[in-house]
């Protein structure tokens, strides 16, 4: 962060490019409201009714994950009994000591690392090549280059669903049949992560600061690593953190991927627990909130930064 | 800066190489995208049409024969058509029960958040915290919850004086609560688009229709939804797309007793039967051909988004 410090605080990742926005945040408070002329909706307090309705979304939306907490620390009994529980009861730690041992054959632990492992991969790469492509894109001049962002944003619109069935017979070709490398070598790149890093760099990157590099005779993977880089940080951080989280929590590829397979993600192995013999809910829930918590975590640290990405990402798409 | 001094030869050497460098390198830099794309997206994409075309057991990929189109003939009219059928209105009703409501809700939401507010930061993050979660966890925490022995919601049921539901068995009843765990997760998500093109919106045109009389119902109804058309327009098209790959949720809502979306397929989506057909019935052809049938729909989907937005932007 400190080297992106000489860049002006409109640059920061959740403005860059939506100066309204800046202003409309600004704005709020200013004595025009005060003159009495009815300006944006935002800038009436919110009334009591507006925070109830709020807060009970709020609730809503954060029960379910409350509640699986509360569900892994009963028993098998006591998590489908009427009434249902409410408070967290004494059998967490048993419950996940079961869940970490034996889920998907090899235990939690292991599933977490393998998700971390592919997560990490696919992030790294995705933000790698999204930065390399978009500073393409964004800044250098060659031929073709219309038509490349062209198709580039037309893959946004083909979903990984329909390649599933030669991919799983690609992988098994490959070598890669229950492989992890099977669910890193398709995620690999995003056409989102490219259209993101472009948008950013056309606004945050001074072509004059390319120039001057260029002139000083830094060639393209200097100035990459010495000029963009740098500036596109806090853009690669979002990146980043949407990426993990879609990389974790992919679903539909890696059941295909890690069919029957003894060395499972942690979503794959939140499936065994919910399809398999087991019905203890309790235990099930213990998974469940295994598989969530590492997210939740690092969701409750950049959350903010996450909400910027999604909705700097999403209006611009 | 060279010129003045006249051309060395390693100065040319160096100015080749700089030109070399100078063209080459945006190349270079887009090429992992496209190669990448090209074997693990474009490939496969076609490959499945081809696929498609034939007979293919999930334990013996490489004998492969070819049967023209009797996979999508079967689809439509032979044995599988009335698995094919179901899942397809089953992938539209349970979209339209998750998107809908999700979208409108988030856009009222969104409206709320956009007041001046104290605990804002607190707001967004809860809102946006089941996107953190899976749909595996999501999936197992509502199943739990709809479960017809002890679960949360007929428990809820009972205290406002109504009898339990065997939730999994109806069509409408497990419809409804597949669709409430896609709308619990993605709901914020898209406040939080909205919320951000509202900010966009200049406060001008809510000056204007004040001075005009307009109330704030009025203000949203005719200055908020119309600049915000085209955001809703890209989450109507995002939402869209992932309610026809609806899968997870739907494969993982009955436990070992649904895998076929339901004892008698009430919820079963066309992921769901691509999934059961290629990978547990091992025919992968007929799988491919439900895939191409996915993706003809998307384009059916995308040709209709396109008409309506050039119908709303002719009708401003």
């Amino acid at each position: 962060m400190d080297r992106t410090a000489h860049l002006p605080r409109a640059a920061g990742v959740n403005r860059a490019g939506r100066p309204s926005r800046t202003a409309g945040v600004n704005r709020a408070g200013r004595p025009s409201r005060a003159a009495g002329v009815n300006r944006a909706g935002r800038q009436h307090h919110a009334g009591p009714l507006t925070y109830l309705v709020l807060i009970l979304v709020a609730l809503v939306s954060l029960f379910p994950l409350y509640w699986t907490l509360v569900a892994a620390s009963t028993d098998a009994h006591r998590v489908v009994s009427s009434p249902p529980p409410l408070v967290p009861g004494g059998n967490l730690f048993k419950n996940l000591g079961y869940v970490w041992r034996n889920a998907g054959g090899r235990g939690m632990g292991v599933a977490l690392l393998n998700s971390t492992l592919v997560a990490g991969s696919v992030t790294l790469g995705t933000t790698g090549f999204s930065l390399l492509a978009g500073f393409a894109f964004a800044k250098l001049r060659f031929a073709g280059r219309g038509v490349l962002m062209g198709l580039v944003v037309a893959t946004l619109a083909v979903p990984a669903q329909l390649s599933v069935v030669p991919l799983f017979i690609l992988m098994r070709r490959l070598g890669l049949g229950n492989h992890l490398g099977a669910l890193v070598l398709p995620t690999l790149v995003t056409a989102f992560g490219v259209f993101f890093m472009r948008q950013y760099l056309v606004q945050a990157l001074p072509t004059e600061l390319l120039e001057a590099a260029r002139t000083d005779g830094a060639n393209s993977l200097r100035v990459v690593w010495h000029v963009v880089l740098p500036i596109a940080r806090p853009a690669l951080a979002v990146l980043g953190m949407l990426t993990f989280v879609q990389s974790w929590n992919d679903f539909l590829w890696p059941i295909i991927a890690m069919n029957g397979a003894t060395n499972p993600t942690v979503q794959v192995a939140l499936a065994g627990l919910g399809t398999g013999w087991s019905t203890d809910w309790s235990v099930i829930m213990a998974g469940a909130l295994i598989g969530t918590l590492p997210l939740l975590l690092v969701f409750l640290i950049f959350g903010k930064h996450i909400v910027g990405g999604i909705t700097q990402g999403a209006v611009k798409g | 800066m060279a010129s003045s001094t006249g051309p060395s030869r390693r100065q040319t050497w160096r100015t080749r190489l700089y030109r070399w460098d100078s063209k080459g390198s945006p190349y270079a830099f887009v090429a992992p995208f496209f190669l990448v794309f090209a074997a693990f997206g474009l490939f496969p994409l076609l490959y499945t049409g081809w696929l498609s075309l034939h007979q293919v057991s999930l334990y013996n990929v490489r004998s492969s024969r070819w049967i023209g189109l009797r996979n999508y003939t079967d689809l439509f009219t032979g044995p599988p058509s009335r698995f094919f059928w179901n899942a397809l209105r089953n992938t539209i009703t349970l979209g339209a029960l998750s998107t809908v409501p999700q979208l409108l809700i988030a856009l009222g939401l969104a409206h709320l958040l956009n007041y001046r507010l104290r605990g804002r930061a607190f707001l967004r993050t809860a809102l946006l915290a089941p996107y953190a979660t899976s749909v595996a966890a999501a999936t197992l925490v509502f199943a739990l919850i709809f479960s017809p022995e002890g679960g949360m919601a007929n428990w809820l049921l009972g205290l406002a004086g109504f009898g339990p539901v065997d939730w999994e068995a109806g069509r409408w009843t497990s419809q409804f609560a597949i669709a409430l765990i896609v709308t619990w997760r993605w709901t914020g998500y898209n406040a939080l688009i909205y919320l951000a093109a509202m900010q966009a919106v200049p406060g001008e045109l809510y000056e204007a229709a004040a001075i005009d009389g307009a109330n704030r119902w009025r203000q949203f109804w005719h200055v908020t939804v119309p600049a915000l058309r085209p955001t809703i327009l890209f989450t109507v098209v995002v939402s869209t797309i992932g309610a026809t790959q609806l899968f997870g949720e739907p494969f993982l809502f009955g436990g070992q007793s649904g895998h076929q979306g339901g004892a008698a397929n009430q919820y079963e989506t066309l992921g769901v039967l691509m999934y059961d057909q290629g990978f547990r019935n091992s025919m992968l052809g007929r799988a491919s051909a439900i895939a191409w049938t996915m993706f003809a729909l998307l384009l059916l989907l995308g040709l209709v988004n396109t008409l309506i937005a050039r119908q709303l932007r002719r009708a401003r």
